[in-house]
């Protein structure tokens, strides 16, 4: 659970320190405590995600990061050189961190070109130019140069915002909600564009945001956050697949939760039937648990031996989200492809095929 | 699911862009300038306690009585009539529909452009015996002398409430109108579903719901008729100011000045604490929505219509047009009289000392603006609203305020030089313009600091986040984006401030330094001279200069619907 430890373990043994280490620290909000003891380390060229509901502290780490919020404890080292301590600030504009904001901050008086060039105040006029030039063709940006913000659309101001941010050659980049303001469609191609493009250029990068899908698009790893502390610090597949608390498998994805007994160590009864764990599963045999149910583990089989009603449909495109109540007034949600034309009422066979049980002890849902 | 996380972590926007935690040169400095703008309130009620009680205990038993009395009739009678005219007028404009409306909606400010005391000189030629009013009177009835009629005496109290009135109005009208603009429709529309009529809908929801932007309004009014010298001093109605002022320099006890002084300051924070209270008010009743609706209006016709114009134009002709006319008639017939060397020099006095005034007030304001910014918190918050409390203090306190510590400064540099270097300083401070010009940024800091800080709030902090993040340091980011961005509030800023400064007269009178005249003092020393001819083209001209920030609102009044905010910031 603790990110620092479980991160390291999955890197080779070779001493590579990392860029970005965030150690132990705590911060305030408005004098309520909104980070608690919190770490986390990022290697040179990685991207990371901080991903959590509105007002779990992940804009909080990001502006400690930055520089414009002091910590209580703990300490902040980018670079191997402290920036953060009690008693330690470095200001923000010694940090050489590039940030991109939700609105993208641009400068509305300054046109592209002089946006882009914001950041480039200490290198000679022709460097500037140049780096500058460079910048608007990595970007696609260069017929736009002399435009002004407000006459670009959302996602052009998104990768002026990005090129400002990279210009000065940052040694890393913070993204706070950085495709927020983006429609939905451009959101996911922005985010694929921007995840290649760090890759490309071997960019150091910590992002946080609410969005699980940005997060998945951009992260290679993602730090789950609940009430100021990460919860899980993993891969997207793991986040969705193996979630390691409740709060995790509620945040990350959908499904239900369904009522069971251990009858061997890695198996379980449930009233759908017995289901069973590739790995040994922690409690006594007889403890009582709750098993989560993806929709993507509900599948439709005329001869399922599970019966059901369709109760509630959402038609999502190429799948349909169905919800289910079964006889014994279980209630499912699956999700089936979209030829599987059912209405409210029809009645359905289904069965379950979980590959990675999920099982946490019973009463742990925070309800 | 996440209600429970987003309960127990409260989400509040930004606190502080600074990056430094701790106290920095932005935050002393703010603390210094909120000091530096409370330390004449502070030498007052020092100076006042720390002087022989002697003047005080003749003070009370002769003329204090009589100062507080007619400063309390006066703020009373004021009070009623600001109260009266601006909701009446600020009701028909929103509520009504009747010819001319639109036109009213803006030409109902324009008074706000006439300093109290050259709508007494106006009114006082306008009105007096040998005036063209009077003597219209005696031509058409063929009397012969004042015996065998009877007009008001104009130089009166009476006199003083009627005129402050009728140029303190708008601060009411501007308050009131977008109170009644911003109450909901459908409050609006229940009350008349549920039975009541528009008289009764008037008085049980829209009065009640505006009462604090109306009292808002009022207790501004009253500042500035607390402030008020030329017209009392005029009229001869011995007010605190008045009497402050006669105390000091008549009987030439500034120790007397400042225990009157401090008399006054207890007016002046109930009148703070009125309004402070109100606003806070205020901004629970008036929740603005983002949607547009019009209002529901009654439309009047017939007498109706004639009524709601009459009620109308009333304040517009007597507050404006009337003096203005009075004013423009003798400035034409006296030109030559006045347009002299010496009246260019006063101009030039009155123009260069508001617009270094102003231009001051605006790097202040700026500097504390942005280390509120920077910082957040508490203190400085407080030191914000120290630093604005001048436009509360009448000019005549912030002038016995100022020059006691200054001429102490000056007193103890002088000793000094003279001992050990043996030469004399003189009145560095308080013989020079530059006590007016600290007593003009005490006064009008308010109205900078508030245009400012609006102004900033409209820049997003993760502007400031990238400036910083691309490697500039906080003053650097503030010149280079910061003000590009609010250039148009800090114009405004500037704007309202020099014509504020131009306008001053009691703080200016008894602050300048020996044989110097501004466009106000020069006014005023013509006008107590009975030599209201020569004083015209001088209080025209202050009136032009006043017109353009209303001209300015104006225009903003009749583009969009609403006008937020209040006249004084």
């Amino acid at each position: 659970m603790a990110p620092m430890q479980s991160h390291q373990s999955d890197r080779s043994p070779v001493a590579t320190r990392p860029l970005l280490e965030v150690r132990n620290i705590s911060c305030n909000y408005e004098l309520e405590r909104a980070v608690f003891d919190l770490s986390l380390t990022v290697n040179r060229g990685e991207q990371v995600c901080l991903l959590g509901p509105s007002g779990c502290g992940k804009t909080t780490v990001l502006r400690a990061i930055a520089g414009f919020h002091p910590v209580l404890t703990g300490g902040i080292f980018i670079n191997d050189q402290q920036v953060s301590a009690v008693d330690v600030m470095v200001p923000p504009e010694a940090r050489r961190v590039g940030m991109v904001f939700q609105d993208h901050a641009l400068f509305p008086h300054l046109s592209v070109q002089n946006n882009i060039a914001s950041g480039l105040h200490q290198v000679s006029a022709r460097d500037r130019k140049e780096a500058v030039a460079d910048m608007l063709e990595r970007m696609g940006l260069t017929r736009h140069a002399k435009r002004y913000p407000h006459e670009l659309s959302g996602g052009q101001q998104q990768r002026v915002a990005l090129a400002r941010a990279l210009a000065p050659r940052p040694l890393l980049l913070l993204m706070d909600e950085p495709f927020s303001n983006l429609d939905q469609e451009l959101r996911e191609r922005m985010g694929q564009e921007v995840s290649d493009m760090l890759k490309e250029n071997d960019i150091t990068c910590v992002m946080v945001t609410h969005d699980q899908n940005d997060a998945f698009a951009l992260g290679d790893k993602v730090g789950v956050m609940e009430d100021g502390a990460i919860v899980q610090w993993d891969t997207p597949y793991n986040l969705y697949h193996r979630p390691q608390n409740h709060f995790v498998a509620d945040f990350i994805g959908s499904g239900v939760f369904l009522e069971g007994a251990l009858y061997s160590v890695n198996g379980v009864t449930t009233a759908l039937g017995d289901l069973s764990s590739e790995t040994a599963l922690d409690w006594i045999v007889g403890s009582q648990v709750e098993v989560l149910i993806r929709p993507d583990d509900v599948i439709y089989d005329p001869q399922g031996p599970v019966k059901a009603q369709v109760i509630r449909r959402a038609f999502k495109g190429a799948e349909i989200m169905y919800t289910l109540r079964t006889s014994s007034q279980i209630t499912l949600l699956a999700l089936f492809p979209s030829h599987t034309n059912f209405e409210i009422g029809d009645e359905v066979s289904v069965r379950l095929e979980v590959d990675h049980l999920v099982v946490f002890p019973k009463g742990s849902i925070p309800e | 699911m996440n209600a429970r996380v987003s309960s127990t972590l409260k989400f509040i926007p930004s606190m502080g862009l600074s990056g430094a935690t701790r106290v920095s040169g932005w935050m002393l400095g703010s603390l210094l300038l909120a000091l530096l703008a409370l330390m004449p309130v502070g030498a007052v009620v020092f100076f006042a306690i720390d002087s022989s009680g002697d003047i005080w205990g003749h003070l009370v038993r002769t003329s204090l009585f009589s100062y507080v009395s007619n400063t309390f009739w006066l703020l009373l009678g004021v009070g009623v009539s600001v109260f009266l005219t601006g909701v009446s007028t600020a009701w028909l404009v929103t509520m009504c529909r009747f010819p001319g409306r639109r036109v009213f909606e803006w030409l109902l400010l324009f008074p706000l452009a006439i300093p109290a005391y050259v709508i007494a000189y106006a009114y006082t030629d306008f009105l007096e015996y040998a005036g063209p009013v009077q003597g219209l009177l005696r031509t058409l009835f063929g009397w012969q002398s004042a015996r065998e009629y009877f007009f008001p005496e104009i130089r009166s109290l009476g006199g003083a409430m009627v005129f402050m009135g009728l140029v303190l109005y708008p601060y009411v009208y501007l308050l009131a109108r977008s109170a009644f603009l911003e109450q909901s429709v459908n409050v609006l529309e229940v009350s008349r579903v549920l039975g009541r009529g528009p008289w009764r809908t008037f008085s049980t929801v829209s009065l009640p719901a505006a009462r604090p932007a109306i009292v808002v309004g009022v207790s501004l009014a009253l500042m500035e008729t607390l402030n008020d010298y030329g017209t009392v001093d005029f009229f001869a109605v011995y007010t605190m100011t008045a009497g402050l002022v006669d105390v000091w320099l008549g009987m030439g006890s500034l120790a007397g000045g400042a225990q009157i002084a401090t008399t006054m300051l207890v007016f002046v924070i109930l009148l703070i604490t009125l309004e402070r209270i109100s606003r806070r008010h205020q901004k629970v009743y008036q929740q603005s929505s983002s949607r547009f609706r019009p209002l529901p209006a009654y439309t009047l016709s017939g007498p109706r219509a004639g009524l709601a114009v009459t009620i109308c134009a009333l304040p517009v002709l007597a507050g404006f047009v009337i003096p203005v006319l009075v004013l423009g008639r003798l400035a034409i017939v006296y030109f030559e009289e006045s347009w002299t060397p010496a009246f260019r020099t006063y101009a030039f006095n009155s123009f260069a000392l508001s617009a270094s005034a102003a231009l001051l007030a605006l790097l202040v304001a700026l500097f504390i603006a942005y280390s509120r910014r920077l910082h957040g918190g508490r203190v400085l918050a407080l030191a914000t609203r120290i630093a604005s409390l001048g436009y509360a203090v009448p000019g005549a306190v912030l002038a016995v305020g100022i020059l006691v510590p200054f001429a102490a400064f000056d007193n103890t540099l002088d000793a000094l030089l003279r001992e050990y270097v043996g030469v004399s300083s003189g009145l560095l401070l308080s013989g020079t313009v530059a006590a007016i010009l600290f007593a003009y940024i005490v006064r009008f800091l308010a109205v900078a600091l508030g245009q400012v800080e609006t102004s900033l709030e409209k820049v997003s902090p993760s502007m400031d986040m990238a400036a910083r993040t691309l490697g500039y340091r906080a003053g650097q980011a503030l010149v280079r984006y910061h003000l590009p961005l609010i250039r148009g509030g800090m114009l405004t800023a500037v704007m309202i401030v020099f014509v504020d400064c131009m306008k001053e007269l009691p703080a200016t009178l008894l602050l300048r330094p020996f044989n110097f005249e501004t466009l106000a003092t020069h006014v005023y020393q013509f006008a107590s001279d009975e030599m209201l001819g020569e004083a015209a083209l001088g209080s025209l001209t202050i009136v032009l200069v006043g017109l353009v920030p209303v001209v300015l609102l104006s225009r903003m009044i009749s583009r969009s619907r609403l006008i937020l905010g209040d006249p004084a910031r």
